[in-house]
């Protein structure tokens, strides 16, 4: 049994109007199942309007979807009871794309990465500060950023606040939205490097959703790729995904930039 | 970089200060460069590192009263810096285009698309409303998009980021500017997007001979469009060089760590071999 199994999710978006002879339905998720076993690292790649997004919020519990089971450890997130339910949030966790929009503004980084310890676990003032500081240091901050504000923090650092809090739980899956599009290189690839770590460390899963093809290679053991709400390909190696011959792949691999200016392919003209 | 008569834009020893409450601070400092006509010049940098500031200084987008810049800024031999804020604005968008990040943020959502795109060419031409529509619609047909008039019609929102980040390419080509200065284009769309949106800033280059400052922190848009690649850290111009001699021979230790940090597809069976 896996941690997290989806069985057959379909889900799609109505736009209605008042009656229901003008309702639009729009498919967005289309009989998707797949297994993420413990420890391991699931990409999701595919373009904008793909579904992915939609897919984390359903796996996450945000959006019930219209048919299929999501089950995480066994249990059918939307079908249990309350306890099993706050059990279950315990053990997963998100980040989303927009660090600055994923946290509350008027909270210190303090108040923000100890509220879910708050929530969970009955901690002493001095443990719960002590706990905060060694999350805080475990993402390459430091004490002195406890009592900052949001505004204060650019957005790889607030990006680290947010992955903090994730793990402040030591949770069994992050789902990753998007987590590290936003940000620019050196800072992606620090992050990259510290979620590599955290799942070593601490044994996590990650459900990586993105559309950078290479941030998915750097750090996802399988990979699946999304088209118009299917899950057109799912490679138990990363490396399958470079001898595919589905179109959606193939315009996929075309899109990748090159690595250097004698591999170019838009601006073919001497220097 | 070498400087020559050729550059249509050229800028230097600009340095740009900010008042503080402590006192002045400085955001960018020595930065001196030139872009010759139909050439592509790539800012790369780490974010913090006075990309944008170089950018928005050269069209003098900064507030007068809070922040001193000085240097010279010159466009085809014309001094920009301490140009007042009138005659700035019939440069702006005439001879010097601007491509934001976002494309959401830089359209108004109360007006529909053909609204400000004939507003932007009637500011700056003598063209009748009818004429100005006529050019639009001819430019978006040039870079490829769809229905023209139909596009016309919608408003920011109703569509796609990539598809308004062509919008606005086509706005920004539409008065045959000299220089086309685009801040980090591509860095909120998915690859297939992103590859198109350069392909047509490629083919701007190409027909109108326009030239392209492309701000970018990624590596790979860098290798796809640069002729030469400058590199900032905290407000400085470490290296600068033609784009192979970066990507094949970088000199300072921050860009051989930025060509360290990229991630690669092919890691496993290319190592690091690029040099000849």
């Amino acid at each position: 049994m896996g941690l997290l199994e989806v069985k057959q999710i379909n889900h799609s978006y109505h736009s209605g109007k008042l009656f229901k002879w003008n309702v639009q339905s729009n498919k967005v998720l289309n009989d998707i199942s797949f297994t993420i076993e413990e420890g391991t690292c699931l990409g999701l790649v595919g373009t904008s309007g793909a579904g992915k997004s939609t897919l984390g919020k359903v796996i996450l519990g945000i959006q019930p979807p219209q048919q299929g089971q999501i089950l995480f450890q066994g249990y059918d997130i939307y079908r249990a009871d309350k306890m099993t339910q706050r059990k279950i949030r315990r053990n997963l966790q998100v980040v989303f794309q927009d660090s600055y929009s994923s946290v509350n503004p008027r909270l210190t980084a303090e108040s923000i990465i100890s509220e879910p310890l708050e929530n969970y676990e009955r901690l002493t003032v001095a443990e719960l500060k002590s706990t905060v500081i060694s999350l805080l240091e475990r993402v390459g901050l430091s004490e002195k950023d406890l009592n900052k504000y949001p505004h204060q923090f650019s957005g790889g650092q607030l990006q680290r606040i947010n992955i903090a809090r994730a793990i402040s739980l030591k949770p069994k899956l992050i789902v990753l939205d998007e987590s590290v599009s936003s940000l620019d290189m050196v800072t992606q690839s620090l992050i990259l490097e510290l979620l590599k770590e955290l799942k070593q460390d601490f044994g996590l899963s990650y459900l990586f959703i993105t559309h950078d093809i290479k941030a998915a290679f750097s750090i996802s053991d399988r990979l699946g790729v999304l088209e118009k709400g299917e899950l057109i390909e799912l490679y138990e190696s990363k490396e399958q995904f470079f001898y595919s011959k589905n179109p959606v792949v193939l315009q996929m691999r075309d899109s990748i930039l090159a690595e250097h200016p004698r591999f170019r392919s838009i601006t073919k003209r001497e220097i | 970089m070498e400087q020559n008569d050729q550059s249509i834009l050229q800028v230097r020893n600009l340095h740009v200060e900010v008042k503080t409450k402590e006192g002045l601070s400085t955001l960018v400092q020595d930065i001196n460069f030139g872009i010759e006509k139909g050439k592509i010049l790539g800012i790369v940098g780490e974010s913090g590192s006075g990309k944008t500031v170089t950018s928005m200084s050269i069209l003098q987008l900064h507030d007068k009263k809070s922040m001193n810049i000085s240097g010279s800024i010159t466009l085809h031999g014309r001094e920009l810096n301490g140009l007042d804020s009138k005659e700035m604005r019939s440069i702006r968008g005439k001879d010097i285009a601007f491509i934001m990040q976002n494309p959401m943020n830089a359209f108004t959502p109360v007006f529909t698309i053909g609204h400000q795109f004939v507003e932007t060419i009637k500011s700056h031409s003598s063209l009748t409303n009818k004429e100005a529509k006529e050019l639009a619609i001819n430019v978006m047909r040039s870079v490829n998009l769809p229905e023209p008039d139909k596009l016309l019609k919608k408003y920011p929102f109703q569509l796609s980021g990539g598809m308004l980040q062509r919008v606005m390419i086509a706005m920004a080509a539409c008065l045959n500017p000299s220089v086309i200065i685009a801040d980090e284009p591509t860095t909120a769309l998915d690859p297939y997007n992103q590859l198109s949106v350069l392909r047509l800033l490629d083919k701007i280059r190409r027909e109108y001979g326009t030239s392209i400052l492309l701000i970018s922190h990624d590596l790979g848009v860098i290798a796809e469009m640069a002729d030469e690649v400058i590199v900032m850290q905290q407000g400085r111009i470490i290296e600068a060089a033609n784009v192979f001699g970066i990507f094949d021979n970088p000199q300072h230790d921050y860009t051989k760590k930025l060509l360290r940090t990229r991630p690669s597809l092919y890691f496993q069976k290319q190592p690091y071999t690029y040099k000849l």
